[in-house]
């Protein structure tokens, strides 16, 4: 327990980061020129992380490993951007964002961290704009804004369809100048493998170059992690191919503390599974539920009928449509948080009211708002979904509803950090989805892109001069430390073990046989026999990739195998993690459901008495169980109480 | 579905490639483009050959990754779409599909299907910003932007930076990539400060990358998965003559205004 803390500041909580910036130590412009600092990932969070700090004057150096900045993740985010800036008049405010962001996370994040998140979170905007990003906006030339989920006021900002590809070309662009300046130096195509502990404290990083296969030591006097999340470890989910884990698992086995890694969230309008060798899962944007409507057949008869193409959803009349949603939650209806509506998608799907070939689907249905607002509104505002939509399954959504399913697409569990975004490794940051912090079990739209911006271009800044305030005298570091040689020959011998296992079977099966897993028991709804049951499963998968996985080509080379190897190796382990976790979490909270905790309504139930604590995860060795360490969660400035949108 | 494949080969830059005949066969009609490559490389795996080599991430037609040259045009035969978002119903069973890497002096070819598009990133750090360090700036409503004007940014600001339309290019020419930067910004308040330092800039960029010349001919925009229109160019034309006749400024260096 003495090992975690989270160093909030004392005070109320409206006034704790104010305190915070008036009291911390800061470098002076001459001697940020003598520090360096590892940015690693260059989404939202690392690419505002890295121009904001080589714009204070720090030496930055910022990695990825595609084949540009620019690519990163973020840039898939659809929906929108949350700011509390009661642009709209209507109601909105710091407060109630951040009362809105611990309920929706239903009260498993951090009072202080989450009332500085909606208090920068107006910041973001104004800064985005400044950049260029061209936000929707209304005639009288003001900005425009739509509601999301888990909220009853109007306070998420967008760029279409496309607002977080808007916001990371902004912090691409504001990184690119500072590239240009000579502050930050971009390393594309490398991939972390390790990252380097010096005297306690995190000094730099071992990665390979993914064209030439060289394995190379960076070193700095703080490294940030802006990874992403570990969504992947499903196989299939709204993840890129290329996102995942293994950044944060090797600091994990590196000392840093892996928070709550079972919350995930499923994201309830995904375009459904079609087939054994589909790749990925592709989101339909939550705005959507803003105009459309979600239902499924009342009558099993239709049901049939529609399986077997003798009906047309346009053809059931409305007393026989089911909006299970407006149904079962009238005060927020369409628009309730995501995990809700998740489960409640799952829930109409096992009771055989899915539609679609598989029956694992539901109706997203948009012909009432054609009819009240026209289609060239709808067109405007959703455009190009309904067109990815087309391309995609070969239907169109303007005629007939479309059909959704949830996903995986979030992780709202991470590594560990305290107030200052700093993991349980001293000079390890940590930052954006990438870390536990600030989203709870639940995380609600438009507030990822809030978060991973927060962290980069007003948190980090600060939070990260404190810690390198004292740090002013030592002096560059060499590569040369014993450290540095020790970590580069294990991440060699690493890839050379995975060479000589020789085996039959290509890196993918191993990621599948893991990914239908973690769906069928880690997934949407978990019990404590699945859990047990996944945990041996995974340790079978495990096993098996060790002896017969089977990886082409050599290590000098572009190896796109050997890249999928290395990772996958992670996500087995960290499967294992998230399996365990949700086992020790005995209660339902947010997008963690266990089927043995629910109220009889089939609402989650959390057991506030036992489990109001972060789960901290700390790594003993390879075949002994990990140490659980827990945070208390206290809160002063919210009444916590049953999460309720009805 | 069946296919044959003619796949470029090249085992690294400095290799001499080739096109190699594979057959594909059972492949979903629902598959997409890439999802083909994927079981076409598990057989290869399988086989102990090395998988073809392609760029891809985010596989939802955002991320300006994928490329390849499919059938003698960039992201293949669908319009609007890049390759991660072809389907294989676009072509008929049987089909024999040919695929190139994007072709450009400026993309050289890393490995078989993979290209080093860094010449994209140099542009833009040559200008495609707005000079702004974090923090201190004005409320975002503070200033009015037309709706008008902040549709035809957007509309420009949606270029994925995939390069299609250089590959798409006789003269392998990255103007439409260039002028939907500088359109992006020169509809906006916010970058008017600087337009006239930041076209000269991109555009020495530009010429110094080897990107040929622009001849009009449109390919790029027909080619665009975003379609982004060749209007932007005739922007930029504007922005550079203008900036070129006004103050005759020298051009800063790059990132240094």
């Amino acid at each position: 327990m003495t090992k975690l803390n989270s160093k909030i500041p004392l005070g109320p909580v409206a006034t704790k980061w104010s305190n915070y910036k008036d009291h911390i130590a800061l470098v002076n412009p001459s001697n940020k020129r003598k520090l360096d600092i590892i940015v690693v990932g260059t989404g939202l969070a690392g690419a505002s992380a890295a121009a904001s700090l080589g714009a204070l004057g720090f030496k930055v150096k910022a990695f990825c490993y595609q084949d540009s900045p620019r690519r990163a993740h973020s840039i898939a985010a659809q929906g929108g951007i949350n700011a509390s800036k009661n642009y709209q008049n209507d109601g909105d405010s710091v407060y109630r964002l951040f009362y809105d962001t611990i309920k929706g996370g239903d009260y498993r994040a951090r009072e202080g961290n989450v009332y500085r998140l909606a208090e920068v979170s107006g910041s973001i905007i104004d800064q985005s704009v400044a950049l260029g990003v061209p936000f929707a906006r209304e005639y009288g030339g003001l900005l425009d804004n739509r509601s999301f989920g888990g909220a009853q006021v109007s306070r998420t900002f967008y760029a279409r369809g496309q607002t977080g590809q808007q916001l990371l070309l902004g912090a691409y662009s504001a990184m690119s100048r500072q590239v240009a300046l000579g502050n930050v130096d971009s390393y594309t195509r490398h991939e972390m493998l390790d990252v380097v502990i010096v005297d306690g404290r995190a000094r730099g990083i071992i990665a390979r170059n993914l064209i030439t296969g060289e394995i190379e030591r960076h070193s700095a006097h703080a490294v940030v992690l802006a990874t992403g999340g570990y969504g992947n470890v499903f196989f299939l989910s709204t993840n890129a191919m290329g996102s995942n884990a293994t950044a944060v698992w090797k600091a994990y086995k590196k000392g840093a503390f892996f928070g709550n890694p079972c919350f995930t969230q499923i994201h309830p309008t995904c375009i459904p599974v079609h087939g054994d060798f589909q790749s990925k899962l592709t989101l339909m944007s939550e705005s959507l539920r803003n105009d459309g409507r979600i239902w499924v057949p009342k009558n099993k008869e239709d049901v049939e009928k529609l399986r077997h193409n003798k009906l047309k959803p346009k053809d059931i009349v409305e007393e026989n449509r089911d909006y299970y949603l407006e149904r079962r939650y009238p005060a927020f209806g369409n628009l309730v948080p995501r995990d809700v509506a998740s489960r409640a998608a799952k829930e109409r799907c096992d009771a055989g009211f899915g539609v679609g070939e598989t029956g694992l689907a539901v109706y997203l249905d948009f012909a009432a708002s054609i009819k009240r607002l026209g289609r060239n509104v709808i067109e405007e505002r959703y455009g190009n979904l309904f067109q990815m939509y087309q391309k995609i399954v070969d239907e169109n959504p303007y005629e007939n509803p479309m059909m959704i399913y949830p996903a995986v697409h979030y992780t709202m569990g991470g590594l560990w950090v305290d107030y200052d975004l700093m993991s349980s490794v001293p000079g390890l940051f940590v930052a954006g989805e990438a870390n536990f912090s600030d989203h709870g079990a639940n995380r609600l739209g438009a507030s990822a892109l809030m978060q991973g911006l927060a962290d980069g271009y007003f948190v980090l800044p600060y939070t990260m001069q404190n810690y390198l305030a004292d740090q002013i005298n030592v002096p560059r570091f060499k590569t040369d430390l014993p450290e540095f040689a020790e970590a580069e020959k294990q991440v060699k011998s690493r890839i050379d073990k995975l060479f000589a296992i020789k085996g039959s079977k290509p890196v993918d099966y191993f990621h599948r046989q893991l990914g239908k897993i973690m769906w069928e028991y880690v997934g949407m709804a978990r019990n404590k026999a699945g859990l047990q049951k996944a945990i041996t499963m995974i340790r079978e998968v495990k096993t098996e990739f060790w002896k017969d996985v089977k990886i082409t080509g050599e290590n000098s080379e572009v190896n796109p195998e050997l890249e999928k190897a290395g990772r996958v190796a992670d996500f087995i382990e960290l499967g294992e993690l998230m399996a365990m976790d949700a086992l020790n979490r005995e209660e339902s909270c947010g997008g963690h459901f266990r089927e043995e905790y629910q109220t009889p309504e089939g609402e989650a139930l959390r057991n506030d008495e036992d489990f109001m604590y972060v789960a901290a995860w700390e790594y003993s060795c390879d075949g002994k169980d990990p140490i659980l360490n827990k945070e208390p969660l206290e809160y002063v400035a919210i009444e916590v109480k049953q999460r309720n949108y009805k | 579905m069946d296919f044959t494949l003619k796949i470029w080969r090249q085992k690294n830059a400095k290799a001499k490639g080739k096109f190699v005949t594979y057959k594909v066969n059972g492949i979903s009609d629902s598959s997409s483009f890439l999802e083909m490559l994927d079981v076409f490389n598990d057989q290869l795996v399988t086989k102990g050959e090395d998988p073809v080599v392609f760029d891809h991430d985010c596989r939802e037609g955002i991320c300006g990754t994928c490329s390849l040259y499919i059938n003698g045009r960039p992201h293949g035969p669908d319009d609007a779409v890049t390759t991660c978002q072809l389907h294989m119903r676009k072509f008929k069973d049987g089909d024999t599909i040919v695929i190139e890497p994007w072709r450009s002096a400026a993309f050289p070819v890393i490995r078989d299907l993979m290209v080093d598009r860094q010449a994209f990133d140099k542009i833009i750090q040559a200008g495609g910003f707005i000079s702004v360090n974090t923090g201190g700036i004005p409320d975002a409503n503070a200033i009015l932007i037309p709706k008008e004007n902040a549709d035809s940014s957007m509309d420009a600001a949606s270029c994925i930076g995939c390069g299609a339309c250089v590959a798409a290019c006789k003269n392998a020419s990255a103007m439409l990539f260039v002028a939907a930067k500088v359109s992006h910004f020169a509809l906006l308040p916010q970058g008017k400060a600087e337009a006239t330092r930041r076209v000269q800039a991109m555009v020495a960029k530009m010429d110094e990358l080897g990107f040929g010349n622009c001849t009009n001919t449109g390919a790029c925009e027909a080619e665009c998965p975003k379609e982004i229109s060749i209007d932007n160019i005739a922007r930029m034309n504007r922005e550079f003559l203008g900036a070129k006749i006004g103050a005759q400024k020298k051009v800063a260096k790059a990132g240094g205004f």
